[in-house]
C-alpha cells in the first residue's frame, strides 16, 4: 500500500493544472468555432428587434415591429419583395442572408435605457442575436449602441433623432439611417423664413433631456442665422402633462413664434395646450402668431388631432412620397396591415435591408466586415433618394422632408403634407461640426 | 403683476383637478378608512368614458366611393356616422361636437357602478387589513385597470376636443385694464374651474344638508354607535364610494379637452393628489380642497421662467417641498383632525 500524500498545496497545484488542461481545448475550440460574437453556424441567423412594446411609445414600437416582420418576410423570399425590388443594390436574393433563413427575437425597451439594455443583452447572450436594431428614443439608442459595441454586435438604430447618437456618443458598431436635430434645423429654417419672414422672435419650450437640448440648439442656430431672434428657451420636465404654466407667459415675452422641441406625448400635450390658449389666433408685433414643431411623426399628429393644421415641422419620410421605393413599401405594408406605414416603420425596415445587404456584399456576418461594407456606401431606391452612409460618423445623409399639418385631411392617415424636399447638400455638415463634437467612433468590435 | 395674475389663473384649473381627486380620496378614506391608490385610475376611467362616448357617437358604416381612391389605389371607403343617418348631417355633427359635455351624463352611472363593484368586489375584503395591504391591493388594481385601458385604446393619447363654441381664450388682461394678450385664459379651463366648484359645492351640500349626508358624517365620526342605532352604515359607505368614484370620473371627463387622455394619466395625478390629501390633512374634506388649489397655484408659480432661472428644477419639487415644510410645522396637515391616522 502506497502512502497517499495529500497536502493543501499539492491539491491546489494539481487542481490548477487539471483545470488549465480541461479549459485549454475549450478555449481553442471556442476561438476556432466563433470568430465573432454569435457567429451563425446552422441554417438560420437571428436578428434582435428591440422596440418599445409597452410604455408611452408602444404604438410607435408596434409599427416598428410590423416593419421588421415585413422585412424578414421579404428577406426570406415571402410577400412581394417590397423595397428589395427598388433597392439600387441587387445583392439580396430573397433567400435569407448569405443563404441562411432569417429568424428574429423581440425585446421590450419600455422606452427606458436600463430595460432596453437588459433586453438587448438577453437577445445577444441567450438568443444569439447577431444584430440588434430598434428604439424609439435617443436615450435608449445611445445606451443600446454602447452595449452592442461592448458585446461585438452591429447596432442598426431605429427612430433616434438626437445629434449625439452619431455625434458625441457615436460608436464604430452603431449605424443610423434616421435624420437628426441638425438636419431638421437646417431644412426647416429657410422654409420658416420664407413663410413667416426673417424678422421673428422665437420662444422655445424644450424637453429636458438629451434630444431636447440638441434640437433646441440646432433650430436656434439655424433660425438665428436666418435673422430670427430667440427671446427665451425654457426647459420643461419630461414628465409634464399640462404645459399651461409654460405656455401662458409666451405672449408676455413679446415672442411671435413658439418652437416646441417636444416629442411624443409631450408634443401632443404642449401643442394642444398652445392651441387652447388661442396663441395661433393672436397678433404679436403686427404678425400672426405661429407655432413650429421641429420633429413631426404621423402617430403624434394623430394624437394632437386638428391642432396640427398648418403647423410646420420636419420628418424623415412620409408615405405620400411618390418615388418607386416609397410606393413599393407602402403597397407591401398597406396590403399586409391595412394602413400606411409611419416614418418609424420606414427607417426600421430600411435598416434591416441595409444590414442584410451589407452582409451579402461583405460575404460575412463578422461585425467589422459588415461595418466596412456600410461605411461610405451609397445607395438609392429606399425612399429618400440618393443616400450616403458616411464612414466618418455612421450617419446617413439624404434629403429631408419639411411638412405641414394638412388643413383638410381626407383620412386619419392623411395628416401631413410635404411642403419641401430639402436637398441633401443643404443638410450636410462636417463630421467635426460643433454640434457633433466630443466623441469618437473608436474601433469596431467583433466580440467573441 | 400681470404675470402673477396669469399664474394664479393657471394654478386654479390644475388645482381644480387636484381638489376633485383629493376630495374623492378623502371621502373614501374618511368613510371606509381605506387608502385608495386606485383613485387615479378612476379619474382615468372617467376620461375614457368621454373617449368611449365620442367613439359611440362616431360609430359609422362604410360606403364605397368609386370617385375617390385610397392610399393603395383602391376605391375609397368613406365612413358615415350613424348619427348623420338618424339626425341629418348638421345635427349629427353638433352631437359629435358636444361629446365631452354629453359624457358627463354618460359617465355618472358608469362611474358609480365601477365604484360600487370595486368596493364590493375587492376593497371590502381589506377593511380590517393594515393600510400597507390596502395600498398594495389598490395600487395593483390601478395597474390592472390601466393595462386594460391600454389594451383596448392603445398607448397613444386620443384627442377629445371641447365643443367648437369653447375654443380660444378670454382676454382677462383687457378686462382688467392691462394691454391685450397679456393675461389670456382658455374658455374651457374657465368652464373646468366652474364645473369643479359646482361639484365640490354639491358634495359638501349633500353631506351637510341631507339626511343621508348626516348619517354618513355620523358614521365617519363614530361608526359603531351609528351601527348600534340600527342604521346600515356599510351600505351607505358603499354608496359614498360610488359617489367618490363619480367625482373622480367627472374630473376626468371634463379634463379630456385640456390634455388628450392616455392610459397612464391617472398615475400622473395620483401621487400629487396624495400629497394634496396629506397637506390638507388626512380625512379633512375642506383641507383637501384648500390644499388642491394651493398646490396647483404654487406649482404654476414655480414653473415661471423667472423662478426657474433663480432656482433650477424648483418646478419639479415645489409640491414635495411644501409638503415637507407643512408636515414639519403642522404634522396633521392644514386642516387635519386629531386622531386620524395617528394610531
Amino acid at each position: 500500500m502506497s502512502k497517499l500524500d495529500v497536502s493543501r498545496r499539492g491539491l491546489l497545484r494539481t487542481g490548477a493544472v487539471a483545470g488549465a488542461g480541461l479549459a485549454l481545448p475549450t478555449i481553442f475550440t471556442a476561438q476556432s468555432a466563433h470568430a465573432f460574437t454569435n457567429e451563425p453556424t446552422g441554417g438560420t441567423v437571428t436578428l434582435g428587434f428591440n422596440v418599445p412594446q409597452t410604455g408611452p411609445y408602444a404604438d410607435e414600437g408596434a409599427d416598428e415591429l410590423r416593419a421588421y416582420e415585413l422585412a424578414v418576410e421579404h428577406l426570406n423570399g415571402g410577400g412581394d419583395g417590397g423595397m428589395m425590388n427598388t433597392f439600387s443594390s441587387k445583392a439580396l436574393q430573397g433567400n435569407g442572408i448569405l443563404g441562411k433563413k432569417v429568424q428574429y427575437v423581440t425585446g421590450d425597451t419600455q422606452t427606458k435605457s436600463d430595460a432596453a439594455r437588459a433586453s438587448a443583452k438577453s437577445m445577444i447572450e441567450k438568443d444569439g442575436a447577431i444584430m440588434i436594431t430598434g428604439g424609439s428614443s435617443s436615450g435608449v439608442a445611445v445606451a443600446v449602441q454602447a452595449l452592442c459595441q461592448e458585446a461585438g454586435v452591429i447596432f442598426m438604430a431605429g427612430l433616434t433623432h438626437s445629434n449625439d447618437t452619431t455625434g458625441k456618443d457615436k460608436r464604430a458598431n452603431g449605424f443610423r439611417h434616421f435624420f437628426n436635430s441638425y438636419m431638421s434645423g437646417a431644412a426647416l429654417a429657410p422654409v420658416l423664413a420664407n413663410a413667416y419672414g426673417k424678422d421673428r422672435k422665437a420662444y422655445h419650450l424644450t424637453a429636458d433631456y438629451n434630444w431636447g437640448y440638441t434640437t433646441e440648439e440646432a433650430v436656434k442656430s439655424s433660425t438665428e442665422a436666418m435673422g430670427w431672434d430667440t427671446v427665451a428657451a425654457v426647459k420643461t420636465p419630461l414628465t409634464q402633462t399640462d404645459f399651461s404654466s409654460y405656455i401662458a407667459p409666451v405672449l408676455q415675452s413679446g415672442a411671435d413664434t413658439l418652437v416646441l422641441n417636444h416629442y411624443g406625448g409631450n408634443m401632443v400635450n404642449s401643442l394642444t395646450n398652445a392651441v387652447q390658449f388661442g396663441l395661433r389666433d393672436k397678433q404679436v408685433n403686427g404678425k400672426d402668431f405661429q407655432i413650429v414643431v421641429p420633429l413631426y411623426s404621423r402617430l403624434m399628429a394623430k394624437g394632437a388631432g386638428a391642432n396640427v393644421k398648418g403647423i410646420f415641422g420636419s420628418t424623415n419620410w412620409h408615405w405620400t412620397l411618390q418615388d418607386e421605393g416609397s410606393k413599393a413599401f407602402v403597397r407591401s405594408f398597406g396590403t399586409k396591415y391595412g394602413f400606411p406605414p409611419s416614418q418609424a416603420a420606414h427607417t426600421t425596415y430600411v435598416q434591416t435591408l441595409l444590414y442584410a445587404d451589407a452582409v451579402e456584399r461583405a460575404g460575412s456576418f463578422a461585425p467589422c466586415a459588415v461595418a466596412e461594407a456600410l461605411e461610405d456606401y451609397e445607395f438609392d431606391g429606399l425612399g429618400n433618394g440618393k443616400t450616403l452612409y458616411r464612414g466618418a460618423d455612421h450617419q446617413c445623409f439624404k434629403d429631408v422632408l419639411v411638412v405641414k399639418g394638412k388643413e383638410n385631411p381626407t383620412s386619419e392617415f392623411d395628416l401631413l403634407e410635404i411642403v419641401e424636399v430639402t436637398p441633401v447638400e443643404q443638410v450636410t455638415y462636417a463630421p467635426d461640426h460643433p454640434q457633433f463634437s466630443g466623441g469618437a467612433l473608436g474601433t469596431c468590435n467583433n466580440g467573441a | 403683476m400681470d404675470a402673477i395674475i396669469l399664474q394664479i389663473l393657471n394654478g386654479l384649473d390644475k388645482g381644480s383637478a387636484y381638489a376633485l381627486i383629493a376630495l374623492g380620496l378623502t371621502l373614501i378614506f374618511g368613510t371606509l378608512g381605506v387608502v385608495n391608490f386606485a383613485h387615479g385610475a378612476l379619474f382615468m376611467i372617467g376620461a375614457f368614458c368621454a373617449v368611449t362616448l365620442s367613439r359611440i357617437l362616431t360609430l359609422s358604416h362604410t360606403i364605397i366611393d368609386e370617385t375617390q381612391k385610397d392610399f393603395l389605389g383602391n376605391p375609397l371607403k368613406v365612413e358615415v356616422p350613424y348619427v348623420h343617418d338618424m339626425f341629418g348631417q348638421a345635427t349629427g355633427d353638433a352631437i359629435i361636437d358636444w361629446a365631452v359635455p354629453l359624457s358627463v351624463l354618460f359617465a355618472i352611472p358608469i362611474m358609480i357602478l365601477v365604484g360600487v363593484v370595486m368596493e364590493r368586489g375587492l376593497i371590502k375584503h381589506f377593511y380590517k387589513r393594515p393600510h400597507a395591504d390596502q395600498i398594495l391591493v389598490t395600487f395593483g388594481l390601478a395597474i390592472v385597470l390601466q393595462e386594460v385601458i391600454k389594451y383596448f385604446y392603445g398607448a397613444n393619447p386620443i384627442p377629445t376636443p371641447a365643443p367648437a363654441a369653447f375654443k380660444g381664450s378670454l382676454d382677462f388682461g383687457a378686462m382688467l385694464g392691462f394691454d391685450p394678450n397679456l393675461i389670456i385664459y382658455p374658455y374651457w379651463r374657465i368652464i373646468y374651474f366652474g364645473f369643479a366648484a359646482v361639484i365640490i359645492g354639491g358634495v359638501f351640500a349633500f353631506l351637510q344638508f341631507t339626511t343621508f349626508g348626516m348619517v354618513v358624517r355620523a358614521g365617519m365620526a363614530d361608526r359603531e354607535t351609528v351601527g348600534l342605532l340600527g342604521i346600515n352604515i356599510d351600505k351607505r359607505f358603499t354608496i359614498m364610494f360610488g359617489i367618490a368614484a363619480a367625482v373622480a370620473g367627472l374630473a376626468g371627463v371634463m379634463y379630456t379637452p385640456i390634455n388628450s387622455p392616455n392610459y397612464h394619466m391617472g398615475m400622473d395625478f395620483l401621487v400629487l393628489s396624495f400629497v394634496v390629501v396629506v397637506v390638507g390633512g388626512m380625512g379633512s374634506l375642506p383641507g383637501a380642497v384648500l390644499a388642491g388649489f394651493l398646490l396647483g397655484v404654487l406649482e404654476s408659480f414655480a414653473s415661471m421662467r423667472e423662478v426657474i432661472d433663480i432656482i433650477p428644477g424648483i418646478n419639479q419639487i415645489i409640491i414635495y417641498l411644501v409638503a415637507i415644510i407643512i408636515l414639519l410645522t403642522r404634522p396633521r396637515g392644514l386642516m387635519g383632525r386629531k386622531g386620524v391616522m395617528e394610531d
